[in-house]
């Protein structure tokens, strides 16, 4: 069977419009081969995960900077598992002071990214794609 | 006129094969211009009298004040605001005492986007990266004590500027302050939200409209107001070079100057109440000459194109921040260092008033200790430097005006080249603007990767760190003292005046008319800001982006 790309769904959650991160990385992980969808601004947490879901993708990439990280990767990811759909990895990118790093990772999240190069985070989903043996 | 000895080229060519020519590699700018290595007389074309002039004069290459800075220095603001109006407004009071002279308020994300902070759905960002206003209430309880007749304020509001702008006109009402006398500015660029903040909530022609609504507003009620200050800054944020910058503010100005004058306004009355809100990155002579390049664009648009006759109209008057996305979450001191630089870009382009990020904003909102380092950038420059001695310093610079005659160039050609292809609405629109915005944040990128553009820290001499110790923390009780406000201000209002109220908001925009008296009232009976947000919202509906931009 022919192996198909790694799919992530790069997410913008609530209210903040700084979106240079998001399509950035879009646009990135397009080049690299993968398939992308990017969610656009200003969604609910609720159609955020519907999207990830009736996508069926392998990673949700939460771009946040408006300081609700934490409690946001916490309620994606409980709606994540109370819809089955816990293989759906999230991660985190965008303003996050390191001091939170370690917290998102013990809510579930796999990676944090914050201000991180783009080359670090394209290489990062390149290994999980071979990882999952796309 | 011509300064050049006729034997100067031949020189210069004798010079450069001997020094030059195979031995040095050329750069570029930042926007990607050539740079010559050495900039002489030969460089240095046109007339001074028509290109460059003497300050406060067309084409206003070099000020638009005869005296600049020799008679006031520019205006410091420190943007900020945090948690509740509470919090933040004790923290103006310490920053009027140290000096600022002009407040800055930045809003929470809920109302910046129309939302009641008991509003479960975004509840989680209440407070964060701004203070939270939910009703008139909250806007007195922020000003109290500060004398909106002295203190001028600039809101970085966009989407419900006529909300806010009328919470303003009742403040000043309560203060025994008329309209006439308050000073200030909203930033009320609504076109930039859809293509680089994001904080858009209407769709674009009724967005469009609700802004010729303040502007009829401000002429006639509050005459000394400045109702929009069209944002470069965030365009630049965006990833957008210095080229960009302008041309887009500058459509996006143009957009709004045509929309005021088919409702009537008169041009003299209503451009001189424009203003600019820029920014500076670390392309220092770059950025010099942009600010220069963009004050002689402005003054001919104005004068040749729009056939303004008030010289005030022709005056490019700019505010502009240091660039937050030239900070770096590494080595976070060497931000400071950043902010200087950036900050003498911009008064040695003759800025009408500048702030300047700190240096933790690459980590969180910034800590007092952080702004007071910030604001001292400023006072350092204006009283100790000397740069503020003599006005326009590096006119003459063959570098300087060679370079401000390259960026006219392709800012003109840049805003032409939109024009031709339907304008500014249908290029954001149909996503053209966001795709060429794209492609400069990825080149971008590219280059720091491939190592052509440095950052220090970020892909050059980079260290060990620590996480930094002292960061802007927020506190989660934030959330609910500001709905227990919330609450008490809609127990102690009159609801059959809001609901009334409301109606005739409702009305107004059914009707198409300009919606600031039914605000006014609205806000006067106490209502939410979600209340009012939410009657535009089912008359003008909600805009979505185009996606296919990748």
């Amino acid at each position: 069977m022919a192996k198909r790309p790694l799919k992530v769904l790069i997410g913008k959650p609530g209210l903040d419009g700084h979106d240079r991160g998001a399509k950035v990385v879009t646009r990135a992980l397009m080049d690299a081969g993968m398939e992308v969808v990017y969610s656009g601004l200003h969604c609910s947490l609720e159609n955020l995960v519907i999207m990830a879901v009736d996508e069926d993708v392998d990673i949700l990439g939460l771009s946040l900077l408006n300081g609700a990280h934490v409690s946001y990767s916490q309620k994606i990811i409980n709606m994540l598992r109370d819809r089955g759909a816990e293989d759906i990895a999230v991660t985190v990118g965008g303003n996050i002071p390191l001091a939170d790093y370690e917290e998102l990772k013990k809510i579930g999240v796999l990676e944090v990214f914050g201000n991180a190069s783009l080359s670090k985070v394209v290489a990062f989903f390149e290994k999980e794609a071979e990882k999952k043996g796309h | 006129m011509s300064l050049t000895d006729p034997k100067l080229a031949e020189q210069f060519g004798e010079w450069e094969k001997a020094n030059i020519v195979g031995k040095v590699e050329p750069a570029t700018t930042a926007s990607g211009i050539p740079v010559k290595p050495l900039y002489t007389p030969l460089d240095f074309k046109g007339d001074y009298t028509d290109k460059l002039g003497f300050p406060g004069e067309y084409p206003y290459t070099r000020g638009v004040y005869p005296q600049m800075y020799l008679s006031k220095v520019w205006t410091m603001r420190t943007y900020s605001g945090y948690a509740t109006a509470k919090e933040t407004n004790e923290y103006y009071k310490q920053l009027i005492k140290q000096g600022v002279n002009g407040l800055s308020v930045a809003f929470d994300l809920p109302t910046q986007m129309g939302y009641d902070s008991d509003n479960p759905d975004i509840e989680d960002e209440v407070g964060r990266v701004g203070v939270a206003i939910d009703s008139l209430a909250d806007m007195e309880l922020l000003f109290d004590g500060i004398p909106l007749d002295k203190i001028s304020t600039s809101f970085t509001i966009n989407a419900i500027t006529p909300i806010i702008l009328a919470m303003y006109v009742a403040v000043g009402e309560k203060q025994g302050v008329p309209s006439e006398k308050l000073t200030g500015t909203t930033q009320n660029d609504i076109l930039k939200e859809y293509f680089s903040r994001g904080a858009y909530i209407f769709p674009l022609v009724p967005a469009l409209k609700m802004i010729g609504d303040t502007y009829e507003f401000c002429s006639k009620r509050v005459p000394k107001y400045v109702p929009v200050s069209v944002c470069g800054y965030h365009i630049r944020e965006t990833g957008a070079n210095a080229i960009q910058e302008i041309a887009y503010a500058f459509l996006n100005a143009m957009t709004y100057i045509e929309n005021a004058v088919e409702r009537g306004l008169d041009i003299d009355k209503f451009a001189p109440r424009i203003s600019f809100n820029l920014t500076a990155h670390m392309d220092f002579f770059e950025e010099v000459a942009k600010f220069r390049a963009a004050r002689r664009i402005w003054a001919r648009i104005l004068k040749e194109q729009y056939g303004a006759k008030n010289p005030r109209s022709w005056k490019f008057l700019f505010f502009a921040g240091t660039g937050g996305s030239t900070l770096t979450a590494q080595q976070p001191d060497n931000n400071i260092i950043r902010g200087t630089l950036e900050s003498l870009a911009v008064v040695l382009g003759g800025c009408q008033a500048l702030s300047v990020n700190t240096k933790d904003e690459g980590h969180a909102i910034p800590t007092p200790e952080a702004m007071l380092i910030a604001l001292r950038t400023q006072q350092i420059i204006a009283l100790e430097s000397g740069v503020t001695n003599t006005v326009d310093p590096l006119a003459g610079s063959y570098y300087v005006e060679s370079l401000t005659d390259t960026l006219e160039e392709k800012i003109v050609a840049m805003i032409d080249e939109i024009q031709a292809r339907g304008g500014m609405v249908k290029s954001i629109e149909d996503g053209y603007i966001q795709r060429s915005i794209l492609r400069e944040a990825m080149k971008f990128e590219r280059d720091i990767e491939s190592g052509k553009r440095i950052v220090i820290g970020v892909n050059s001499l980079q260290i060990e760190e620590k996480p930094p110790i002292h960061l802007h923390s927020w506190d989660s009780n934030t959330v609910r003292d500001q709905q227990q406000r919330l609450a008490e201000a809609k127990t102690s209002r009159n609801q059959t005046e809001v609901n009334r109220t409301l109606g005739v908001l409702r009305q107004a925009a059914l009707n198409g008319e300009n919606i600031m008296d039914a605000t006014l009232e609205a806000v006067r009976a106490y209502a939410t800001v979600g209340e009012m947000t939410g009657v535009l919202k089912e008359v003008f509906g909600t805009f979505r982006e185009p996606l296919d931009i990748f």
